[in-house]
């Protein structure tokens, strides 16, 4: 295995307290010093990291790779390495997939397969309940036992709180943190966007923030009846990130994430009915967006994940009611959190721990998140001044659906390097 | 004389001068339908395709006709009838289809709501929004203004209701939009679970709970048709109590103008939204409008070919 002295970057590593001009040696896969010395030791390739952040290999907590079942929209070959382009080293993949990975042996097949074919690590999430379906329990303790880093119906909620409750419990058990997707679905109804002025204006069915509140209230509510971990996926409203802040106050056992769309883009993205804006839950007000950027700055949201939603065209082309929800988001995640630190919204440091330590420490992956000595050598290295226009075309994912196709940027991976391999260079 | 915009998606690509353009091509264009012989060769070897992939009678009927008696050659395309639309076709790639058959003029009738402003991106055509989703039907909006102009004489200044459905109705929004554009005031009424959220700034029109409480001084009454699928979503609890509550019947009209118009875009559901003695009754306008519509389409059709219409 390939040794690499990585030299002239900006090392930053929150879970380390480290920020400083300094040298990295991989070496057997491992990260074997941190040190001040530009010196490559003998035998390791020497990557100049000039004008760059070092960083501990980003990890996605919320990813679709649509594999198996819609491999024609993405499959672990194309997701993981869209996933690398982007400054990943790991992705940890929802289960809502076809068949839905709500026993061991689909878990297995996903990492069995991101083992062969895999550009950058994969952890598979096990679905809350036996087929996504809200209403029975899955083998929760049989998908952590295969390698599942969590549990989560990601694309709904599990409506009844009963089950969810006892999902809650149970998985306190293994260890596992709960993922919520919180959207009450009778008051969603159908909806396609946010209830707001612009939904007013299109004639759009919209979608109240209080869809999503309720259930981080409910399922907040039982984390605290249950001692179990919850987690929050995509919290896009003031109302979700005061629960949060709240909630986290008195010590309740919650986290959450946010995806770069939503500390993006606004309701108003919508208004020439663009399906590539159509995302679940929806792009929110500017006082939300607002709301989330500082959330996300003090730690009220602890990570940044893409919910990368890779669609086909057919799937699109649809008009927007009929179109399907969701952003292809892996290969624009770093220049559109970059943006807010050139906004001064957000440090350089926060935003590398919210893509490296907070998921690593919310999911409880192991030597992961850190560039610490005797770590598992993944790591991001970017230049956050590297000015490219957005090409979906170009993407390695199947996904090309971006709002974002043409948007000039600034910021890119050089190098990502997943367990001490160099999975994409740029 | 030609529009200053390419397609009619939304009331909002038409100026002042445009609206005013359309409807004064429109008075002169209804006196064709009065003749024996209705056709004028205005259009001859121009193409219009009728895209409905939604059902529709009248609006259909209505563009039918204002393109025959324009004498342009038109083809239909319907959502039944239509393997396009049904055989898994991305609306896209429908409307590329189409575009390789260089059609002049799309009229465009979908149930979702932008799909005729996604269609402009892929046709070089013309196109027409005769009604999407919830979204707009800017056409309808426009022969309401007609029908208006034509009863009073007049547009600004005059003082309008809108009762029913706001939230779900493609009419409501593109009257709106229009009649603020023509100063026209507007109010709208309705159950609460029918008022669409913020629409007060969304559109700059006022909210009545109750519209009897405003019916003195109105000059419009527009009442718009109850979807009977609204029942089983716990919009209001029954025909019989929206009737009761929310319909019009004559007794209401009492404390009305006299010269106040009762109009409705139809289907009419006389007993529910509107009784039968007012839908009938002498201050309807209703059959007026369905007129006036022949002539608005006549017009934009013409209006949208512009100065290409002699190539």
């Amino acid at each position: 295995m390939s040794s690499y002295f990585i030299v002239n970057g900006r090392v930053i590593d929150p879970a380390s307290r480290t920020d400083g001009k300094l040298s990295v040696l991989v070496r057997g896969g491992k990260i074997e010093q941190v040190t001040p010395s530009r010196k490559a030791p003998e035998g390791a390739q020497v990557l100049d990291a000039s004008g760059c952040v070092v960083a501990p290999g980003f990890i996605d907590m919320h990813v679709h790779l649509r594999d198996p079942g819609q491999e024609y929209k993405e499959d672990i070959e194309s997701g993981t390495r869209a996933a690398a382009a982007g400054g990943l080293a790991t992705v940890c993949c929802m289960p809502n997939t076809d068949p839905v990975i709500d026993c061991a042996s689909v878990a297995e097949y996903v990492l069995e397969k991101a083992g062969r074919l895999g550009a950058t690590g994969v952890i598979p999430i096990g679905s809350i309940t036996r087929g996504g379906k809200g209403e029975a329990m899955s083998d929760i303790g049989d998908l952590a036992s295969a390698g599942a880093c969590a549990i989560s119906d990601d694309g709904r909620s599990v409506m009844n709180s009963g089950l969810m409750r006892r999902a809650m419990e149970y998985a306190t058990a293994f260890g596992l943190p709960v993922i919520s997707h919180c959207e009450d679905a009778a008051l969603a109804g159908g909806a396609v966007m946010n209830e707001g002025l612009v939904s007013t204006e299109l004639g759009l069915q919209g979608m109240p923030a209080a869809a999503e509140e309720l259930m981080v209230a409910r399922d907040i509510m039982l984390a605290e009846l249950t001692g179990a971990r919850l987690h929050i996926a995509h919290a896009s409203t003031m109302g979700t990130v005061e629960l949060i802040r709240r909630a986290k106050r008195r010590g309740i056992r919650v986290t959450a994430e946010v995806t770069p769309h939503h500390l993006t883009l606004t309701d108003e993205a919508v208004s020439d009915f663009d399906p590539n804006t159509k995302v679940n839950p929806p792009l929110r007000t500017e006082a939300d967006r607002r709301a989330l950027i500082k959330a996300l700055a003090d730690g009220t949201i602890d990570a940044i994940a893409t919910d990368h939603a890779p669609h086909n065209i057919i799937d699109k082309e649809m008009g927007f009611e009929e179109a399907a929800f969701g952003i292809s988001g892996l290969e624009t995640m770093l220049p559109l959190a970059l943006a807010l630190v050139a906004e001064r919204k957000l440090t350089l440091k926060r935003l590398v721990e919210a893509l490296s330590a907070a998921p690593a420490r919310i999911l409880g992956l192991k030597g992961k998140g850190s560039l610490k000595p005797g770590s598992d050598a993944d790591i991001t290295i970017f230049d956050p001044s590297a000015a490219w226009t957005v090409d979906a075309s170009r993407f390695a994912s199947r996904g090309k659906n971006t709002p974002f196709n043409g948007l000039r940027v600034m910021g890119r991976a050089r190098w990502t390097i997943v367990r001490g391999r160099i999975a994409f260079a740029g | 004389m030609r529009l200053s915009t390419r397609h009619i998606l939304s009331i909002n690509d038409l100026t002042k001068k445009d609206v005013l353009t359309i409807l004064a091509t429109a008075s002169s264009f209804k006196e064709i339908s009065e003749r024996p012989i209705k056709k004028v060769p205005t259009l001859r070897g121009r193409t219009v395709i009728n895209c409905f992939f939604e059902d529709s009678t009248r609006t259909r009927l209505s563009f039918e006709l204002a393109e025959k008696r324009l004498s342009a050659d038109s083809s239909n395309i319907s959502k039944s009838g239509s393997a396009m639309a049904n055989k898994g076709e991305t609306l896209l790639d429908t409307v590329r289809n189409i575009e390789a058959m260089r059609p002049d003029i799309l009229v465009i009738r979908h149930s979702v709501a932008g799909a005729p402003a996604q269609a402009a991106g892929a046709t070089r055509a013309r196109i027409i929004n005769a009604g999407d989703g919830m979204h707009e039907h800017p056409t309808q909006a426009l022969l309401d203004l007609m029908t208006i102009n034509d009863v009073k004489g007049r547009m600004k200044g005059l003082k309008v209701g809108i009762v029913g459905d706001i939230l779900h109705s493609r009419v409501a929004r593109s009257d709106m939009l229009l009649f603020k554009k023509m100063g026209l005031e507007v109010t709208v009424a309705g159950p609460p679970t029918l008022i669409p959220f913020g629409v007060e700034e969304a559109f700059g029109v006022r909210v009545a709970s109750d519209v009897r409480d405003v019916l003195p001084e109105l000059d419009v009454l527009m009442l718009l048709r109850v979807q009977r699928e609204r029942l089983g979503e716990h919009f209001f609890p029954s025909a019989r109590e929206y009737a009761r509550y929310f319909g019009i019947c004559a007794d209401d009209l009492k404390s009305a103008k006299e010269d106040l118009a009762i109009m409705h875009p139809g289907p009419v559901n006389r007993g529910v939204e509107i009784a039968a003695d007012v839908a009938d009754g002498p201050r309807s306008v209703i059959l007026g409008q369905v007129t006036c519509g022949v002539a608005v389409r006549m017009a934009v059709l013409y209006l949208l070919l512009g100065e290409t219409h002699s190539e």
